[in-house]
């Protein structure tokens, strides 16, 4: 990788083409966000931990950060087998199936949510039944999980499917001839391969939930200190026009979710030389 | 005074009329409005558009926007250039004067507070009113579940929990801690707290949940008219809040748009007959007698008390009960 940065020569507009991609992410990106910051260097010190450390400040980070994280976790386990079932078998309806992946991309979020909550509230088709095993999924902390795991679906999938449809299957072939089981070529030869695949796409579906308003909104009930996430905090505070107040949580959310993106871009890098190394 | 400004209001759209009508023959307004007002300014605008083309020859096409009133209001500070804005409560049009593009003393240009129609809190039930919910007192005994959304979050369910409070100041003879306590006692049997008024609704009458939603008479009347009449029921409470929704010129951008003249006749179309008879279609309350009158079992007797008697005003409300550490703040701990 670094040898092709100095044989720049080799391809053409290497120049214009950075010169391009630092211009469209520093207007997209970059500005827009230190604006954030810019707007919460207008409060004091005392005034910006003041409205970081209220009680229902830390409640929603707390709220919003574990059912994120949980809503990755269950997207990282089945994202995982929606790929394998879509690269590796064949069967009628597919491409119907592959289509359906992407559609909580392409759905409003909103919609999303109130879908979720129709179905999932104790008078709704599947929340009556849970009900009966007294299991509350709408307005409840479940319920912002399911809602985040719907969001986040597509993440893994996508990330995962490639990697697998590449893969040789020689490599499982050659565990099958030299005696390992089934069950023991997936765990020691192809879930290593996965792994930074679907670190990727845990990475990508939990900051895509730690954003999340719409679909959240919805089927959460938004109660103080128990389903109140985060996103909802910063529009309490616009609708108090505190701009100050809701950029200060905002940034705080920015800077926690770069530093986990960073996190997991080492444990990646790590593995990938782990693997390299193997 | 009331009088006399009703009184030059009257003679203005037609004075400007004749300045108006030679020289440009369409103008564009934007009204930028909160969320269950689309249809009540969708036929406003029609019989304004008429009549203002009768009197002055000059097409106006009004543009509408709704949302959220919070929300509504950022837009027009962030620069949504509208002519004239009318939102669910005044603290939202006095953050638009903060911001310097309407004179502070925006609301006592416009007669009856600059609201030319009002509303009021009730309650809806279930048909039959299985949980016999009579009156505000009904909402804190143990077992009624409450469906409003959050007085945070949304306009709306601000003017739910001040009428509230207001009901029980007025029955504790102004004891304010009662007031608190009372509120207090109602918020904890509030199961769900939607971000909005339309959430609440929903919450209420679509997933079943509650036994009581607290709304705005108008919004009260659309859930029965649509959802069925066979399934709920309107309860009057014996004293209630009077919810003003305020209507103005942005006077920054109407001077830049050069549509004062229009923008304000269009405003002060709301006060008459016509735009009162189709503010109460609406199930707003009219402010002419003569109107409300005709409509009087839409409109039963509630004895109303106004934001300004009991609470000093929007900014002072806002300020005292829902700003962050606030009374709401205090009084709701789940």
């Amino acid at each position: 990788m670094r040898k092709s940065l100095h044989n720049r020569g080799f391809l053409p507009g290497f120049g214009m083409t950075m010169g391009y991609t630092i211009i469209y992410l520093s207007l997209l990106v970059l500005i827009p966000l230190s604006v954030l910051f810019l707007k919460a260097s207008t409060m004091s010190w005392e005034q910006f931990i003041g409205t970081i450390m209220d009680t229902r400040v830390l409640a929603s980070i707390r709220v919003s950060i574990m059912t994120s994280f949980f809503a990755a976790c269950l997207n990282a386990v089945f994202g995982v087998l929606v790929a394998w079932v879509l690269v590796r078998y064949q069967f009628a309806g597919k491409r119907i199936i592959d289509g359906i992946v992407d559609l909580p991309f392409a759905l409003p979020t909103a919609v999303g949510g109130i879908a979720l909550t129709s179905i999932y509230a104790e008078n709704g088709w599947i929340g009556q039944y849970l009900a009966e095993w007294g299991i509350k999924v709408a307005y409840t902390p479940i319920g912002i999980w399911v809602a985040l795991t719907f969001i986040g679906l597509p993440f893994v999938v996508r990330t995962v499917q490639p990697v697998l449809q590449d893969w040789d299957l020689q490599m499982e072939e050659a565990a099958a001839t030299l005696g390992a089981t089934r069950w023991n070529t997936f765990w020691r030869v192809v879930l290593p391969h996965l792994l930074p695949a679907i670190i990727t796409g845990f990475a990508l579906a939990f900051a895509r939930a730690l954003g999340e308003y719409g679909s959240v909104v919805f089927i959460s009930g938004n109660m103080p200190l128990k389903t109140e996430i985060v996103p909802l905090l910063i529009m309490t505070k616009l609708e108090q026009f505190d701009y100050a107040g809701a950029t200060a949580i905002a940034t705080v959310m920015l800077v926690i979710s770069f530093v986990m993106l960073l996190v997991i871009n080492y444990l990646q890098w790590k593995i990938n030389k782990f693997d390299a190394a193997r | 005074m009331a009088a006399a400004m009703a009184g030059c209001s009257a003679a203005a759209p037609a004075e400007t009329g004749k300045g108006a009508g030679g020289s440009n023959t369409t103008v564009e307004l934007l009204n930028v409005s909160y969320d269950p007002t689309r249809e009540f300014y969708q036929d406003i605008n029609k019989e304004f558009a008429s009549e203002w083309q009768q009197k002055t020859g000059q097409t106006v096409t009004i543009k509408q926007s709704h949302g959220g009133s919070g929300k509504q209001s950022r837009s027009v500070i962030d620069g949504l250039e509208a002519d004239v804005v009318t939102l669910a409560l005044a603290y939202d049009i006095d953050a638009i004067a903060e911001h310097g593009l309407i004179p502070a003393d925006w609301q006592k240009k416009r007669s009856k507070n600059s609201s030319p129609y009002t509303s009021t809190i009730v309650f809806l039930v279930r048909k039959g009113n299985p949980k016999q919910i009579k009156d505000w007192d009904d909402l804190i005994k143990p077992g009624i579940s409450v469906i409003t959304p959050n007085p945070k979050t949304s306009g709306g369910a601000r003017w739910n929990y001040l009428a509230a409070w207001g009901y029980a100041l007025k029955t504790n003879g102004g004891d304010e801690a009662k007031a608190q306590e009372f509120v207090a006692q109602l918020f904890k049997n509030v199961p769900v707290l939607d971000s909005g008024a339309r959430g609440s609704t929903t919450t209420f009458v679509e997933r079943g949940m509650g036994d009581v939603l607290i709304a705005w008479e108008n919004e009260a009347y659309l859930a029965v008219n649509e959802l069925g009449k066979d399934k709920f029921e309107i309860v009057n409470p014996s004293v209630s809040i009077l919810a003003e929704p305020p209507v103005t010129l942005v006077d920054k951008y109407a001077d830049k748009h050069k549509t004062r003249e229009v923008a304000e006749a269009y405003l002060q179309f709301l006060y008459t007959k016509k735009g009162q008879e189709l503010a109460a279609k609406h199930y707003y309350r009219p402010r002419s007698q003569e109107v409300l009158k005709a409509h009087k079992p839409a409109f039963p007797d509630i004895q109303l008390f106004t934001i300004d008697e009991l609470f000093g005003g929007w900014t002072k409300a806002q300020k005292t009960h829902f700003a962050d550490q606030g009374v709401f703040d205090q009084l709701y701990k789940p």
